[in-house]
């Protein structure tokens, strides 16, 4: 029983993931378009977009390594589904919550990346190998600081004795902020910012974007890519963007407005899940939405250079913090 | 096969035979926050395989035939060809010049002719929707 009722939970998340994670690339794309002062595309656009793309025809090139070509938008979708099923929604537990931890999702989100740089490599265009080089250098890059992000928190709930550290129930239901001192904030928030600056790395969004970068190698590793295959790419990015979001706001903001308001049952549950919702809005607003319209792109070295420098000293500098906080507060 | 989203969702790629700069910069105007061919579902991509719509411009040079073919056959189908300027229409001022191996229809097969030197981004936004109906009827096996 316990695998059947695992398994609907598992399709409401799915369904539900893959209607928000669209709807919300629809509501970034609008956003984006009003800050540049233009109408921008109807919220629906991203379905629309899907729906033709499934229409078209699917082109394998002949140069291309026909297997890897055609298995690899399917192992990325997948594989940014998985993630979904791992991290909490609002007041529900995650699905596979016995089965996976923060360690799982940190490879998870990286599997993504890695079949868009071996599909790249399998198309057998050389823009396509650019980008797909390109993708491994920036998945280098941020590696490391998000990392150090993610063990920092896992060390300091360690520290609580509450529960499996790296566990992501456990990370939502303490939250860090109200448990250190003001050393323990301030690490914290070198921490969350670290984050968000490697959020759209990972997706891949201006100014981080060097892997597609249609301007100058014609859209990198999706170079080749066309009809359904491409469409699964498109899926994918748009339930990874909701994954990051949704691990940002379960390690940084986990909280509801339904106990501070004093609403219990089911009306709670349902408000916890619509804050949770504006919660994932929120970031992907600040991480991703105003950067992508602020920033131009950067170079590849800079990227490298960016990541492995000054991001990473954030990162270990708000490890340092964190620290010196519990050898302060004990 | 079902075309309904097509109307919406139109991802067009330009390419250039050997135009002189004038029609391309219109196509560029028409992405402008000014025109915003975005709130049609109209986006400009980097590569002939994303493609639904071909924008050409410029007569098409000797060297260029080749390559206007090749990214014809790259372009997966359902597809629409629209011309972009007099040169590619009738090869304007160029006709009938040595290496001249145009107009456009003499290499690949258009949809539409958007005529102008350059045109207006309105009329370029107009061109590639009439592309659109054309393929939709086509579709519902009118005759063109």
């Amino acid at each position: 029983m316990a695998a059947l009722e695992a398994l609907w939970q598992a399709a409401v998340v799915l369904v539900g993931a893959v209607l928000v994670g669209l709807g919300y690339k629809g509501v970034d794309r609008k956003l984006a378009a009003r800050m540049q002062g233009r109408i921008g595309p109807p919220l629906r656009q991203p379905f629309l977009d899907l729906g033709k793309l499934l229409v078209k025809e699917t082109v394998v090139p002949r140069t291309a390594v026909r297997w890897v070509f055609s298995s690899m938008p399917f192992l990325a979708v997948i594989a940014a589904a998985s993630v979904l099923l791992y991290i909490p929604v609002g007041p529900f537990g995650p699905v596979l919550a016995r089965h996976g931890d923060l360690i799982l999702i940190l490879y998870l989100l990286a599997v993504p990346a890695v079949a868009m740089a071996l599909g790249g490599f399998a198309s057998g265009a050389p823009y396509a190998v650019v980008g797909a080089q390109r993708e491994l250098v920036m998945l280098m890059s941020y590696e490391f600081p998000l990392a150090v992000v993610i063990v920092g928190l896992a060390w300091r709930v360690a520290g609580l004795g509450v529960g499996p550290a790296f566990s992501l129930a456990t990370l939502a239901a303490n939250p860090l902020w109200t448990q250190v001192g003001p050393l323990g904030v301030l690490g914290l928030a070198f921490l969350l910012l670290a984050l968000l600056v490697v959020t759209p790395a990972e997706l891949s969004k201006i100014p981080f974007d060097i892997p597609e970068a249609e301007t100058e190698i014609a859209g990198g590793l999706m170079a080749e890519y066309s009809g359904v295959n491409l469409a699964l790419f498109y899926l994918a990015d748009a339930l990874k963007t909701l994954a990051m979001a949704a691990l940002v706001v379960v390690l940084f903001l986990p909280y509801g407005i339904a106990g501070p308001l004093g609403i219990g049952g089911l009306g709670g549950q349902i408000l916890d899940l619509a804050f949770f919702f504006v919660k994932l809005l929120a970031v992907i607003f600040a991480a991703v939405t105003v950067v992508r319209v602020a920033f131009a792109r950067f170079k590849v070295d800079q990227i490298a250079r960016g990541f492995w420098l000054p991001l990473t000293a954030v990162a270990l500098a708000g490890l340092l913090l964190l620290v010196l906080d519990k050898a302060v507060v004990g | 096969m079902k075309l309904t989203s097509f109307k919406r969702a139109l991802w067009v790629f330009h390419v250039a035979t050997g135009s002189c700069n004038g029609c391309d910069i219109e196509i560029v105007a028409a992405l402008t926050p000014r025109y915003d061919v975005e709130r049609f579902g109209i986006r400009l991509v980097g590569t002939p395989r994303h493609a639904d719509v071909l924008l050409v411009t410029g007569t098409v040079t000797r060297p260029m035939a080749e390559r206007l073919r090749r990214i014809y056959e790259q372009t997966p189908d359902p597809k629409a060809v629209v011309v972009v300027g007099g040169c590619g229409a009738t090869s304007g001022v160029f006709y009938e010049s040595y290496n001249v191996v145009g107009p456009v229809d003499e290499i690949i097969p258009v949809d539409v002719y958007v005529p102008g030197c350059p045109p207006r981004p309105e009329a370029i936004i107009d061109g590639v929707v009439k592309a659109v109906a054309k393929l939709e009827r086509l579709e519902a096996g009118e005759k063109v």
